[in-house]
């Protein structure tokens, strides 16, 4: 079962963020969608130095949220090479904190053990589908789905969700959770009466269960 | 030294006779799901009757009771098929085509010594175990792995005299 979000340790990781700076730093560097970059092209990003980007940075990487690695950009090799440039990525994990402590994955573990020992599939799919129309949304469909945390990205006909809102979920009860998921995707875009796009299991390494691809017009 | 394979059974009671509607798209997305386990990374053997190209047919355990069973490298490669492609999908869909009334566990998995094949009476020992037991070195889940037997070393001392 999951302990409760509590203060530690979850609060040292998003204490980090609280500079409004460094928080545009963290966002320049998950933009990237797990490529991992330069001092050099945050400082660009945001407008800034190089030396105060990877100060953010290097802050970030203390606090957990970014992982560094080492690599040299040029392709040049050998001694006369250049130093390899220092890279960061967003660091694989959660951060999350609730006061009071409060325990909702939990709670949705057993929901959704209860839902797959029960095969009552069906009427999680429905209702997920109906809770995605009621959102009333509105919006193109890229908008929609950054909105709800997806971070949706083009690739080609298809829409790819470089995150799953319910991942660690998902990798405990996928069936159930990612049959959720694509419901409550369907009835976001049926909700926002976006037609020119259809939600479908379809995974890939590093993204969420659920893609979109062009819907074919009859 | 010893190495193992991951050994896999699965059960479920089929809503309807393969032949009825409602099982249509099961019975439509076999040959893809057949054909992409056999190219899987890491997959070793799948449990096949005789005459068809899968173990839909078999009946081993009883009249309603349908079973696969499969032989995988690792945890990994058996988890990443059956949830990290197209028969996701399929599992999605698996109440409308399966129930598992009167079932504990429906999927158990265990380390067989590699080159060996499993079978459905040992696959269903093992099912029994799990229910019994809980998950367990003997007996587990997707959910909750266990790690390979350690590989057993066997030291032969060559001056010892085979009488004593």
């Amino acid at each position: 079962m999951t302990a409760p979000d509590d203060l530690e340790p979850g609060l040292d990781g998003l204490l980090a963020l609280g500079d409004p700076v460094r928080r545009a730093a963290f966002r320049a560097v998950t933009a990237r969608g797990g490529e991992p970059v330069s001092r050099e092209e945050v400082a660009a990003a945001l407008g800034i130095g190089r030396t105060l980007a990877a100060f953010h940075l290097d802050k970030l990487a203390d606090a957990g949220l970014l992982d560094v690695s080492y690599a040299r950009r040029s392709g040049r090799t050998g001694p006369g090479a250049g130093r390899p440039a220092k890279l960061y990525r967003p660091a694989p994990g959660e951060h999350a904190v609730s006061v009071p402590p409060r325990a909702y994955r939990s709670a949705a573990e057993l929901l959704a053990e209860a839902v797959d020992r029960a095969g009552a599939d069906a009427v999680l799919h429905q209702v997920a589908r109906e809770r995605g129309r009621a959102e009333g949304a509105d919006g193109d469909v890229m908008t929609l789905l950054a909105a709800r945390g997806y971070d949706p990205v083009r690739d080609g006909a298809r829409i790819r969700l470089r995150n799953c809102p319910f991942h660690r979920l998902a990798e405990q009860f996928p069936p159930v959770v990612c049959g959720m998921n694509l419901a409550l995707v369907d009835g976001l875009l049926d909700g926002a009466g976006v037609t020119g796009w259809l939600a479908a299991i379809d995974p890939s390494a590093g993204h969420c269960c659920v893609a979109l691809s062009k819907a074919k017009h009859r | 030294m010893t190495s193992f394979h991951l050994a896999q059974l699965n059960i479920g009671r089929p809503r309807a006779p393969l032949s009825e509607p409602v099982m249509a798209d099961f019975v439509a997305g076999l040959p893809r799901l057949n054909a992409l386990a056999d190219a899987a990374p890491g997959f070793v053997w799948r449990l096949r009757d005789e005459s068809t190209d899968d173990a839909t047919g078999l009946r081993p355990f009883g009249p309603d009771i349908m079973l696969n069973m499969s032989v995988w490298t690792s945890v990994e490669a058996l988890r990443e098929y059956v949830y990290r492609t197209v028969h996701l999908e399929a599992l999605r869909r698996r109440a409308e085509w399966f129930r598992h009334d009167g079932f504990d566990h429906h999927l158990v998995l265990w380390w067989i010594p590699a080159g060996t094949l499993p079978t459905v009476d040992e696959a269903w020992a093992r099912l029994e175990r799990l229910d019994r037991d809980g998950p367990g070195p003997e007996a587990f889940t997707l959910r909750r792995p266990w790690p390979p037997p350690t590989p057993a070393f066997a030291t032969i001392r060559r001056d010892v005299d085979p009488d004593d």
